[in-house]
């Protein structure tokens, strides 16, 4: 088997990383318009909260991913009563600061607790090995991670698509002041969906801390990353999100094999051409 | 600026005129500027290093305050100001004036090619792409180390003396009277592009690019215009930078300058062209007295001072004094 197979597989396991850690960005941006960018700081706090529960308290793995998921939503819960909520009718500008602020200290703060080193964690022995299938070497966690974010993208269309809940999701995103008129609780809405995706933004943190590592830059740097799934993706479309997820995943990992030397130059160049192209994403329908 | 001071004075030529006077504390603004040669002379690179970044922060003014385009990636033209300012002089032509105008050429250049891309992009697809280009920018430096020294810097540049013979001095004397004699002449200039006919398109852009046109505007022309403008400012800082410290580095490109700049613009007030100016000064004196003391929370600090300037402060430190002065003149 060419190498060319092994690096799919490792950009599909990171394209589906940065789809958990991006798609409640991309929902709630098209719902409120609401430019949130500390959306990987609640990212992180899914993952201190996995590397404290494995390290201080001894719980296995499986069993700190719940926690990651409502501590993250909790938080978000939080801040966005506080914060947010005075902001969803202000300039893209004042969002993005008080967001950035919010960014900072979270950087700061998680700085001064753990420390800027990058976090260790002990995973389980069965998920550190690797199976052949077909002569491919696959590692057994990457597998894992693909299936749970599987599991969780057919979660999230079913309930978008088929419940009562996930209507008056899509009717808010595509037009908020219709759906308001007819009688739809958008604040409520937004509530719910930003702490979900919120938590979702968690679990995604705490499934990277194996991959990428965890350490305070992690709510800057993969900040980037979000940001380029979300805008290219189209706002409020999750099609949109995991397509431009699954791209952005497979071609970091294989510029990253076969040209190192660009570095990430080409992820950048792309997104500013598909955007010159397409102003408002690949999916994007405003 | 408010519709309000527009009705009362119908003729717009006495407007525009009535704003290009000096106000008193304009020139008082410009003779405090001139304390640190007095008061401290031992923060003379402080300084010098302020009036570069206030210079740098009007660039960003012009287009964001006046003009209503968020960019995050702004240091791209810093940069590149920096970067051939550095180049011309580690090969051998260390004349600093030529080398403001190098640079200067050379980010108006990068400046004016974006801006057919800048001009086209509004909210979200606008602060991606400014991003993009600006990261675009920065891992194009860091690759090419043969040229730019990548991770390590620019290393062996050497500013020849100030018209031939006054030197930069280790205390930044000169290092100071350089830059704030350039701030101050494009700061001249900036001030009369405002109060021009064009100015006020600008701001008129600003509040709604939809209408424009129907009087007579061309948005892409004009955004263009000012964009390329605010390159070429932003070059020149950057100039600026790699002549009084004789060193480059990835940094001036980055996305944390970008940041940096557009919080001290916020912080001090946009739209206002004094706002950038004591956005920088606040900013700048604030991380070098709070980086004394630990330098890793200084985020922090900038963290907690972006959400209350959001919350409290809507139109920065200067918004606030207006507002403050207007309040005190009710009561009186």
């Amino acid at each position: 088997m060419p190498p060319v197979f092994g690096v799919l597989f490792d950009g599909i396991a990171y394209g589906m990383l940065l789809f958990l850690l991006s798609v409640g960005l991309s929902v709630t941006l098209g719902m409120m318009n609401f430019v949130n960018l500390a959306h990987c700081s609640f990212a992180m706090v899914g993952g201190y909260v996995t590397v404290t529960l494995m390290n201080a308290f001894g719980w296995p793995f499986f069993a700190t991913l719940p926690a990651a998921f409502i501590v993250a939503a909790a938080v978000s819960v939080v801040l966005e009563r506080v914060f947010f909520r005075r902001f969803y009718r202000s300039s893209d500008l004042e969002q993005c600061l008080l967001t950035i602020g919010i960014v900072f200290i979270s950087i700061a703060a998680a700085a001064y607790i753990y420390g800027t080193t990058n976090q260790p964690v002990q995973l389980p022995a069965y998920l550190h090995r690797s199976i052949d299938v077909a002569g491919l070497n696959l590692a057994v966690y990457r597998i894992v991670l693909i299936a749970i974010a599987l599991a969780i993208t057919a979660l999230l269309v079913v309930t978008i698509e088929m419940t009562r809940f996930g209507a008056q999701v899509r009717a808010a995103v595509n037009n908020q002041r219709m759906a308001r008129g007819l009688g739809i609780n958008v604040d409520a809405l937004f509530a719910i969906t930003f702490a979900l995706g919120s938590g979702l933004a968690g679990l995604g943190g705490a499934l990277a801390i194996e991959i990428i590592g965890l350490d305070p830059s992690f709510a800057l740097t993969y900040l980037i990353y979000v940001l380029i799934v979300v805008s290219v993706g189209g706002l409020g479309s999750i099609f949109g999100s995991f397509a431009a997820a699954m791209v952005l995943g497979v071609a970091d990992v294989a510029g990253k094999y076969y040209v190192p030397a660009f570095g990430a130059f080409l992820i950048y160049l792309v997104m500013i051409v598909i955007l010159m192209w397409r102003p408002t994403g690949l999916f994007g329908r405003r | 600026m408010t519709s309000a001071t527009i009705a009362g004075q119908a003729n717009p030529v006495q407007y525009l005129q009535a704003q290009n006077r000096w106000h008193w504390s304009e020139i008082a603004f410009w003779l405090a500027t001139l304390l640190p040669f007095v008061l401290a002379p031992s923060y003379l690179v402080l300084a010098s290093q302020i009036a570069i970044t206030a210079l740098f922060v009007l660039s960003l003014d012009l287009i964001l305050g006046f003009s209503g385009i968020v960019s995050l990636g702004h240091a791209a033209y810093f940069g590149i100001g920096a970067y051939t300012a550095g180049l011309i002089s580690k090969y051998g032509w260390g004349e600093p004036l030529t080398g403001l105008v190098a640079a200067a050429i050379a980010a108006g250049l990068f400046g004016y090619v974006t801006s057919f891309i800048v001009a086209r992009f509004r909210h979200l697809a606008l602060i991606m792409i400014t991003l993009g280009i600006g990261l675009v920018l920065q891992e194009a430096a860091n690759s090419a180390g043969w040229l730019t020294g990548g991770f390590d810097g620019l290393q062996g540049i050497h500013t020849w003396p100030l018209f031939g013979r006054i030197r930069f001095d280790l205390y930044g004397y000169t290092a100071y009277s350089y830059a704030l004699a350039v701030l101050f002449l494009i700061f001249l200039i900036a001030r009369r592009l405002i109060h021009s006919p064009f100015g006020l398109a600008l701001r008129g852009i600003r509040e709604n690019g939809l209408r424009m046109p129907a009087i007579g505007a061309s948005v892409h022309a004009h955004i263009q215009t000012i964009y390329t403008i605010a390159a070429i400012i932003a070059g020149i800082a950057g100039a600026l930078l790699a002549q009084t410290t004789e060193t480059v580095s990835l940094e001036a490109l980055g996305f944390q300058r970008s940041a940096d700049v557009l919080v001290m613009l916020i912080l001090g007030g946009t739209g206002r062209l004094y706002g950038g100016l004591i956005g920088a000064a606040v900013y700048m004196v604030a991380r070098d007295q709070f980086s004394g003391i630990n330098p890793q929370y200084w985020y922090f600090w900038i963290g907690l001072l972006l959400i209350a300037v959001v919350m409290l402060l809507p139109n920065g430190i200067l918004g606030g004094l207006t507002l403050l002065a207007r309040r005190m003149k009710v009561v009186s």
